[in-house]
Parts: structure tokens; C-alpha cells; sequence
């Protein structure tokens, strides 16, 4: 991959960027901006139809869900969501802050706010909105993200409704939980970009740096969103939903910049073999009394079900599903997915895996036999009932006769491996209509002047001064841009005396490693951290005791931080005690301090720095025990 | 629909709604289609539609310049493919009102069209084709608040023509705000029918996916075609769940939430059937049964000289003086409680009916029945001629009051009338239910 040009195959990758809002309410009610685990407090049931000009055009996919009688059960809790949510009441007045934040953030992008806004509902008919569509508002129009070596421009900053979180998806029934719905979301939508994977991977962080810096970002997994727009020269735009952490993007765009290439060339193979699609007409054929002995776990279970089996011929596709697109999928898989969006089955076989699945050799020339098979035919069969064959197998061919023209244009969801897997077919247009319970929101200039003055220090800018005027080496600064402590951290250095790398350090590496080991760090309050560096400062307690005060801390969320030094024994010991402790060790070690004299000092600072580790300083362990040597 | 300054500038520019336009401003460019402003709003912005799908608005001042780079792009809706009619289905009348119970939207301009022909329907909500032959008539276009009580007697005289013809069940649709009362007036207007007459109307706008509508509309005809009730109905969601379609008797029907889809609730009484799982269950033994042989007596007329009076603490008498100077006919009072009005409304009262005018007692708790027995005040409004209205929905007194008073002068035989149980206004019975 890494030798690939990226511009000679024309990559264009377009970033759909969507940040959660840590507002304190949602976007069109009153309701808390929170996810709840507990058990939900009501639930009811939905189905959306798809409207009328989904039918007439575009959204055969819509149409599909609908026919196929899916319920959607949606489930809530009441703090979390109300009749608006429930799409039992019209939205109530846009939020404020959400509105405030989302033109902090065009601002800080250099994007032209418009002067009035105007929410739109955007057709979405999965079940993950209520209502049927998203609200959502273009904020900004414009703007860039400036990089060292080149700059995106933006092309919109809108402020939207998340949708509600899918739980389940059981037979005819999906379940979603409705505490995400309408949450606020910030989304910042670059135009196409020429660039390389990693390029845009840099412009997606430095976009997510930017959201946290406005400081009104939420954090935590799945508060952040990514959507990929990806198309290269003779393939197409293929839109990838969901990649859930920013330092995925590079290797999405590569493994699907692969699998377009891979794509090509298959139609270049077909093309080659002379395959069109008139080739491609043959009816799928019952074939259940052929295999009615088979061996093949699969089919004979079918078979005991009272299920059929079909096959379908396709000319000219001998040794092409087995073909690896990318390192994780195979054409194969990809039909495969495809049949299980529109088919609802299990599974296909293909020929090329006939003999893996313990299909017997004469089993497979009787099949070839019966569907007139040459050498370049491939055979996919599908054991189900009989209706959902033929669904299984139409599918199969549309898909295959998709392969004779390399691409197809459709939306795709992205899997933690950085792999992507088929959704849906891509919508067309944008289906928006305007969202009339809502009026326009005028955005005056004065309103704008107010919002300039609270633009935070941009990114780039607080990255010199944490590099510079604290000294942080640059992978520490980051770690400290990047994190939520970013503004207590210069608190703590401008209030005490402990040095910027300690604190930098503890607030990201010891937190991270805390919170690795399970350890619940977001209970501890800001102001308690503060008093654990005062304490530091003060010479109270040993910085290395920090982890255990915070952990502590955790375990008891109403204690004190000095409560916690003094449970834990580990305030510092007063140096009367360290002369006590060293005579001691003096008595009971003399035997050896007077046979080894050159070692008696190491030896000694050995036992206190371990018995007393984290309540005493060495230097005044030092002082002390080189003061009892002189004694004895 | 622009007006002012934007106007102005939009007509020099000759454009029009729905063309495409780029706007000139301070440096910056905008492109999209020229979108229609409520009139509402501002005279200050111009909305367009831009490529990504989004409407924004762009306020106009001295440098703003418009120019037409595009041919008007008019609402269009694609022509429609319905399902093939099956054979031999009874047939179904939809009389639409003005709720629109079915949208179509055209995504390019953002425009929303009500859907009002059969074979709208039949595309919009497919079902339909293996439920009912339906044909559609559009009586009037109204928002439901402006329909009055001779939009009701119009909309008997089409039920009356239709089932004249022979059909096998009639349905109305009709906003929701006043769909009660107009299910009360044809309740009364429409004896001895031997089909069901259905309202429906729906809570969501039928342009979204998620409105009701279309399973109320299903519920509607399938009851229409297929129930063995021969009343007047209104068919809404049973709960805020999308299986199920109740039917509630038309005179003890009432709106009860502003904006839930199981907004409707039968008060004092059962509703009269459910649909769900594409079946049809009585929910009371005691209905009128569908019978082609009944024949239908429509007596549509009303009389609007009739007020629905809501008494509170601080009510001033001098309202009643006005009712009674103004020449209304009938008063039908929403007192308090078990049925009571404060004591200084009994002078004007007792004037009002010396004077013929006739005065119905209702209350304004809802649920529950009147009985002015129980304590004093009560008494007296009975002794002076107040006629109580049992268990009646205010809504239901105003409207029968409003049809007694179009069906004969003479105030005894009114009173007659008010106190007979012409459409189960009345029940005898309280049963112990929620409430
Ligand atoms: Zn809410």
C-alpha cells in the first residue's frame, strides 16, 4: 500500500466530522444530554413508511425495510427523553448553547456564519430518528483547516440532532434506545480533498483538536464520529458510516482505496473473458433432489428443515468470488453481504468453496452438468425457502452484473479493524425538506461580535506555548492538548511549585494507566486534584504517592485529599522520625556496617528510601545518614 | 409571498420562486433555488436551497446583488404506480375535509402536497388496495378550526348521497381540533344508518414517515368495508404505539391531549371496537348492526345561535345578560362539579329561560356525571328550568343543543329532545374505569 500514488489513482476523500455537544440540555427540548444503562422506564412501537416520493424514486431501499413489516421498538427513560423525543410533541425552541457553541466553532474555523438559519429534516427512515428524518441546520458556509504543508476548505458547519442508539436487531424487530436522540451534534463537512490517506487522517485530527478546544465537546467513546466520503478515478463514491476513532480514518481510506482497486480489477478480468450482461440472465434452479444425500453440514441441515436448494449459473465468473479484495474480504463476502441485506438468509455458497463445505466431487459434476456449467461459469447456492431463494439469488446477480462496471456507489459501515462492511445502497440527493415547526433563527452581527470575544486560544497556539513557555516535550504537549485537563493543568503549574512535566505526566500517563487497570478516574473533581498538587507543593506528600491518593479518592467519592495522605500513612515523616528510624537500622545492622564500611552508606539509604518509600525526600535521608555515619 | 425591499430586488432581478440564483454579498457568493418565505417572517432574507440540500437565509442590504443563473425548477411529484386493484372489494367512500391524511414531497423545492385522488392513496399506503374499492371526494379544504355547523349538515348531505349509492362504508377526513364535535353532529344528524361513517384524522403531518396517519387511514377503511357497526366513529391510535386503531362512538368522543397520537379518548364510555393485527373487535355488545336494509333518516340542520358557557371563580354575570340580549337560543353551561354555577348566575339565568331560551347543565370535570341534587345551588338551577345533561360531553350538549334547536322551535319538544338518548349521548350506567 504504502508505494501507492495516491494521486494518479485519483483518491478524493470528503470528511463528514460529528462531534457531540456537552450541552446541558438537548437540542429541540429539555431533556438531559445523557445515555442511561438502567432498565428502561417505557417502551413503545413504531414503523415508518417511507413517503411519497421515496416511493416514486430513489429510496428502493426504504421501500424494502417497509415491505419486509419491520417494527422498531424504542426504548426510554424519562429523564432522558420526553414526548419530543417520542414524536408526541412538536421540537420547542432551538438550544441556545448548542447554537452559541456550534458558531464558536465556524468561527474558529474561519467559516461565514449565515445570517439566518433554517432547520431542515433530513429523510432518514432506519428507525434511528423517531420522527423519520434529522433535524439539522447548516450554521456556516466556508471556512479551512489550515495544515503545515497544505489546507482544507470546509464546506459547511451544521449543528444536528444525533439519532438514537440501535441496540438490537432481532428477526422483523430492531430496538433502539432513545437517550441519544436529539442530542446536540456539531458537523463539520470538508469538500473533496486530492490527498493522501495520512492527509486526511491530519485534517480529521486537527478538526477533532479544534472541536475540543472550543471546550464544549463532549468526550468519551462515540462522542466523536467520523463519515468518509471516498471515490477514486474509474471507481466511485462510496460513503463509509461510523468510524468511531479519529486515528482510523488513514487506514479505512486505504483498505477501501484497495478494495475499489481490487474491484477494477475484476472488471478488467471480466471485461477480459468477454463477460456482458446478457450473460448474466439465467433463473435460479431448484436443485434440492440433487443434493438430498449431500454430506455438507449446511445444506443438510437446511434440508431437515424442509428448506430447497437453488443455484445460480453465472457465466464468465469462474474463480472470481474466491478473489481477496482486501486483506480481511473476498468478492465472495461482499455478495454475501449484499444477499443478507436483501434477502434475509444466512449465508451463500459459491463454487469456489463448494469442496471446503463438504460438497463431494461427483455432487459438484452432477451440478455442473445440470446447470450447463463451462469452464469460466461459477455457481452460487442459497438454501432457504423457496421465495427467499429466489430474493437470496436476484440479489446475487445484480451484484454480479455490478462487477462488470467496477464499483457500485453505495454506503458502507466502518468496523472497529478499520475494515468496512456493505449497509445500504447509497440515498440520492440529500432528501430535505424544511422542518416548519422550527423558524428561522436570525444570527445579528452583534450577536457575533459577542461570540468572537469567547473564542478560545486555537489549538496550534496553545501547542507552542505548552512546548515552550511550560517545556513539555513535544509528545507530552500533545498528550496535554488533547486532554481534558488541558486548562487545570496550567492552573496547577501557575498555583504551586511542582514542575510542568510532573504535572503533564500525571494528568494524561497516569491517568491513562489508571484508568487501564479499570480504576474510575472521572470521579475525581478537579479541585480535589488541585489540593493533591498543593499538598505536593507544600512538601505534605511525596509526588510518587499521587496514583495511590487518587485511586483512594475513587474508592471513597465523599473523602478528603487529606484524608486520604492520612489513612494511607502517607504524609512525610518529620525528620526526627528519619533520625529515630536510621538509628535503629544502625543497631541492627552493625554487624555489617563495620565489616564493609565502603558500603555501610548505600546500604543504609537502601532500607529507609525502601521501608519509607514515598514519605521521605533522599536529600534529607542523605544529610541524615551521613550525619549518623560521622557518629558512629 | 417576498415583500418590501427583498421584492423589489427579487422583480428586477426577474426572478421567480424556484429558479436558480446566485446572491453577491460582501465578498461572498451564494447559490441555490429561490424558496418561498412564509409571510410571517421578515421582509430582510432571501431563502434559497442550495446544492447540498440545505435552506439558509441571506439577509439583503445595498451591496446584495441577485442574478438568475437557472430556469425555474417548479415543485414536481412523479407520476405514481398503485397496485393492482383486487376484485370483488366492498367499496369505500373518502371524504376529505381538509386533513390531509396523506402528503407527497417533492425534495428539490421542499414543497409538501396533500395527496387527496384514490390512487394517491393506494400508492402512499399500498395496504389499501386489498381492503377496499375506494373512490375519494373532496367536500371543502378547511382547517378544522374553521369548520362551522353548516360545514356539518354539507358533509351529511354527501354521506347521505353516498350511502344512497349503495357503499359499504363512508370515511371523513378531518383535522383533529374539532373532529369531536363533528363527529357529534353527524352522530345526530345521521339515524338509523346501516354503514359506518368514519372520522380519521392524524396527530404527525403526513409528510413524515412516522405519522400516523397511514395506520389510522388503514384502521378507518378497514372498518369501513368490514365492521359490523353501523355508527358514526373516530378512528385514531389506541395508545402511542403503532398497532393499534380504536374506534370511538361519536358522541363520546373528545380530544383530550394536544399533541399525542392517542390524543382521543372515549369519556364515560367504551370505545366501540379495535383494529389490530388487521382484525376488527367489538369492545361492547350494545351497537347498532351494519344492515343494508335500514334506512337512513338525515336531519342536518343546526342552529348557530347556541354558546358553550365554562363558569370559573370571578365569572361575571354580565356575560349571560349578553347571550340573552344577543338573541342566542340555547345556553349549554360547563359548571363546576356534580353541576353547579355561583349562586348570583341564577337571577340571569331563570331570565334567559323565562324567556324560552333553553339552558343545558354539563361539567367541566369531564369524566364523570352531573346530579344537581346534592346540594342547594344544584336544586335551584333545576327548579328554575336548567335541564340536566347526565353524563353528556359539554362538547356533545353544545352540539346537540345547536341540532334540537335546527330540528323543531317549540322549547318543550326541545327539551324533549335533549333528554332522549338519540346517539348514546347518554349512558345509564357509570362503570368503574380509568379515567
Ligand atoms: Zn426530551
Amino acid at each position: 500500500m504504502a508505494d501507492l500514488d495516491f494521486e494518479k489513482i485519483g483518491l478524493l476523500v470528503g470528511l463528514e466530522i460529528h462531534q457531540q455537544l456537552n450541552s446541558e440540555k438537548k437540542l429541540f427540548c429539555d431533556c438531559q444530554a445523557e445515555l442511561f444503562n438502567e432498565e428502561p422506564d417505557f417502551v413503545f412501537t413504531r414503523r415508518l413508511r417511507p413517503t411519497q416520493s421515496e416511493l416514486g424514486q430513489i429510496d428502493a431501499a426504504a421501500l424494502f425495510e417497509f415491505k419486509k413489516g419491520i417494527k422498531i421498538l424504542y426504548e426510554g427513560t424519562r429523564p432522558t427523553s420526553c414526548l419530543v423525543e417520542m414524536d408526541e410533541e412538536p421540537p420547542h425552541d432551538i438550544d441556545r448553547e448548542s447554537l452559541e457553541a456550534a458558531l464558536v466553532v465556524s468561527l474558529m474555523l474561519k467559516a461565514n456564519p449565515v445570517n439566518e438559519i433554517h432547520v431542515m429534516r433530513k429523510t432518514v427512515i432506519d428507525g434511528s430518528n423517531t420522527t423519520g428524518f434529522q433535524r439539522t441546520a447548516v450554521v456556516a458556509l466556508g471556512g479551512e483547516v489550515r495544515m503545515r504543508r497544505f489546507t482544507s476548505p470546509i464546506q459547511h458547519i451544521s449543528l444536528e440532532e444525533d439519532a438514537a442508539r440501535k441496540i438490537s436487531q432481532k428477526d422483523s424487530v430492531l430496538t433502539y434506545r432513545l437517550d441519544r436522540l436529539c442530542i446536540p451534534l456539531v458537523e463539520v463537512a470538508t469538500a473533496p480533498l486530492s490527498c493522501t490517506p495520512e492527509e486526511a487522517e491530519e485534517v480529521a485530527l486537527r478538526i477533532g483538536q479544534i472541536l475540543r478546544a472550543s471546550g464544549t465537546a463532549k468526550r468519551g467513546l462515540g462522542t466523536i464520529r467520523q463519515d468518509l466520503n471516498v471515490s477514486i478515478r474509474e471507481g466511485n463514491l462510496v460513503e463509509i458510516k461510523g468510524v468511531q476513532k479519529l486515528e482510523l480514518v488513514s487506514s479505512v481510506i486505504e483498505t477501501e482505496v484497495q478494495r475499489q482497486l481490487s474491484l477494477l480489477e475484476i472488471r478488467e478480468e471480466l471485461t477480459h473473458r468477454g463477460v456482458e450482461e446478457e450473460d448474466l440472465q439465467d433463473k435460479p434452479q431448484d436443485i434440492t433432489r440433487l443434493l438430498a444425500d449431500t454430506k455438507c453440514n449446511i445444506i443438510r441441515a437446511a434440508l431437515q428443515e424442509k428448506k430447497r436448494v437453488f443455484a445460480l449459473k453465472l457465466s464468465g465468473f469462474g474463480g472470481i468470488f474466491g478473489r481477496k479484495l482486501t486483506q480481511s474480504t473476498s468478492f465472495g463476502r461482499e455478495v454475501a453481504d449484499r444477499v443478507r441485506f436483501w434477502g434475509a438468509v444466512g449465508g451463500i455458497l459459491h463454487t469456489d468453496e463448494l469442496l471446503a463445505y463438504g460438497i463431494t466431487a461427483e455432487e459438484a459434476k452432477a451440478l455442473n452438468v445440470a446447470l450447463n456449467i463451462e469452464k469460466d461459469d461459477a455457481i452460487v447456492l442459497v438454501a432457504e425457502d423457496l421465495e427467499k431463494c429466489c430474493e437470496a439469488l436476484e440479489a446475487v446477480r445484480e451484484r454480479a452484473v455490478e462487477a462488470l462496471t467496477g464499483v457500485p456507489e453505495e454506503t458502507r459501515a466502518a468496523l472497529d479493524d478499520g475494515s468496512t462492511r456493505y449497509m445500504r445502497p447509497r440515498p440520492g440527493a440529500a432528501r430535505m425538506y424544511p422542518e416548519t415547526d422550527v423558524p428561522p433563527i436570525q444570527i445579528s452581527q452583534s450577536f457575533l461580535e459577542e461570540l468572537r470575544l469567547k473564542i478560545p486560544e486555537p489549538p496550534e497556539k496553545k501547542m507552542g506555548r505548552l512546548l515552550h513557555a511550560y517545556g513539555l516535550n513535544r509528545k507530552l504537549a500533545g498528550q496535554v492538548l488533547n486532554s481534558r485537563f488541558n486548562e487545570l493543568f496550567e492552573e496547577i503549574v501557575k498555583e504551586t511549585k511542582v514542575s510542568a512535566t510532573v504535572v503533564a505526566a500525571f494528568l494524561t500517563e497516569t491517568f491513562r494507566a489508571l484508568e487501564r487497570d479499570g480504576v474510575d478516574v472521572d470521579g475525581v473533581s478537579p479541585q480535589q486534584i488541585m489540593e493533591l498538587f498543593k499538598l505536593i507543593s507544600a512538601g505534605r506528600m511525596a509526588k510518587e504517592a499521587a496514583s495511590d491518593v487518587l485511586v483512594w479518592l475513587t474508592e471513597h467519592p465523599e473523602g478528603q485529599v487529606e484524608e486520604a495522605v492520612e489513612t494511607l500513612k502517607l504524609g512525610m515523616l518529620p525528620e526526627r522520625e528519619i533520625e529515630v528510624l536510621v538509628d535503629r537500622l544502625i543497631g541492627e545492622n552493625r554487624r555489617f556496617l563495620n565489616q564493609r564500611k565502603e558500603d555501610a552508606f548505600g546500604r543504609l539509604m537502601g532500607l529507609v528510601m525502601k521501608q519509607e518509600r514515598g514519605r521521605v525526600k533522599a536529600d534529607i535521608v542523605r544529610k541524615i545518614v551521613a550525619k549518623k555515619m560521622d557518629q558512629i | 409571498m417576498y415583500k418590501g425591499r427583498v421584492s423589489e430586488l427579487l422583480v428586477a432581478a426577474e426572478v421567480e420562486i424556484g429558479d436558480t440564483i446566485k446572491i453577491s454579498k460582501n465578498g461572498h457568493t451564494y447559490e441555490g433555488v429561490l424558496i418561498p418565505r412564509s409571510e410571517i417572517y421578515d421582509d430582510k432574507h432571501i431563502v434559497i436551497k442550495m446544492r447540498s440540500g440545505y435552506n439558509i437565509g441571506i439577509s439583503v442590504n445595498e451591496e446584495t446583488s441577485i442574478t438568475k443563473i437557472g430556469e425555474g425548477l417548479k415543485p414536481t411529484f412523479s407520476k405514481l404506480t398503485s397496485p393492482e386493484q383486487k376484485r370483488g372489494l366492498p367499496k369505500v367512500t373518502v371524504l376529505s375535509t381538509g386533513g390531509t391524511i396523506a402528503s407527497r414531497v417533492d425534495y428539490r423545492t421542499g414543497g409538501v402536497r396533500p395527496a387527496l385522488s384514490a390512487n394517491e392513496l393506494y400508492s402512499i399506503v399500498p395496504e389499501l388496495s386489498e381492503v377496499a374499492n375506494i373512490s375519494t371526494e373532496v367536500v371543502f379544504s378547511l382547517l378544522s378550526e374553521d369548520i362551522t355547523p353548516n360545514h356539518w349538515t354539507k358533509i351529511a348531505e354527501y354521506v347521505t348521497r353516498r350511502v344512497e349509492e349503495g357503499v359499504n362504508g363512508v370515511i371523513i377526513a378531518h383535522g383533529t381540533d374539532t373532529m369531536g364535535y363533528t363527529a357529534a353532529a353527524l352522530s345526530f344528524a345521521l339515524q338509523n344508518l346501516p354503514i359506518p361513517v368514519i372520522l380519521v384524522g392524524s396527530q404527525r403531518s403526513s409528510d413524515r414517515p412516522s405519522s400516523d396517519a397511514p395506520s389510522n387511514l388503514v384502521g378507518a377503511v378497514s372498518a369501513a368495508a368490514h365492521a359490523p357497526f353501523a355508527e358514526v366513529a373516530v378512528a385514531m391510535h389506541e395508545t402511542v404505539d403503532d398497532d393499534g386503531v380504536i374506534f370511538h362512538r361519536g358522541t363520546k368522543v373528545r380530544k383530550c391531549h394536544t399533541s399525542r397520537r392517542d390524543a382521543f379518548e372515549s369519556v364515560n364510555a367504551n370505545p366501540i371496537a379495535l383494529f389490530k393485527n388487521g382484525q376488527i373487535n367489538m369492545l361492547t355488545e350494545h351497537y347498532q348492526k351494519r344492515d343494508k336494509r335500514s334506512r337512513l333518516t338525515t336531519k342536518a340542520e343546526f342552529n348557530e345561535d347556541v354558546a358553550l358557557v365554562k363558569f370559573h371563580p370571578g365569572f361575571r354575570t354580565e356575560a349571560l345578560s349578553w347571550y340573552i340580549n344577543k338573541g342566542f337560543r340555547g345556553l349549554v353551561l360547563q359548571g363546576t362539579g356534580l353541576g353547579h354555577v355561583g349562586s348570583d348566575c341564577i337571577g340571569p339565568l331563570k331570565r334567559a329561560i323565562d324567556k324560552g331560551i333553553i339552558v343545558g347543565m354539563t361539567s367541566q370535570c369531564i369524566w364523570g356525571r352531573i346530579n344537581m341534587n346534592v346540594y342547594r345551588t344544584g336544586r335551584e338551577l333545576l327548579k328554575i328550568g336548567v335541564i340536566p345533561l347526565g353524563d353528556m360531553l359539554s362538547e356533545t350538549g353544545l352540539v346537540k343543543v345547536m341540532w334540537a334547536l335546527g330540528q323543531t322551535k317549540d322549547p318543550t319538544e326541545v327539551k324533549t329532545l335533549l333528554l332522549k338518548n338519540v346517539a348514546n349521548e347518554f349512558s345509564d350506567r357509570s362503570v368503574f374505569a380509568k379515567y
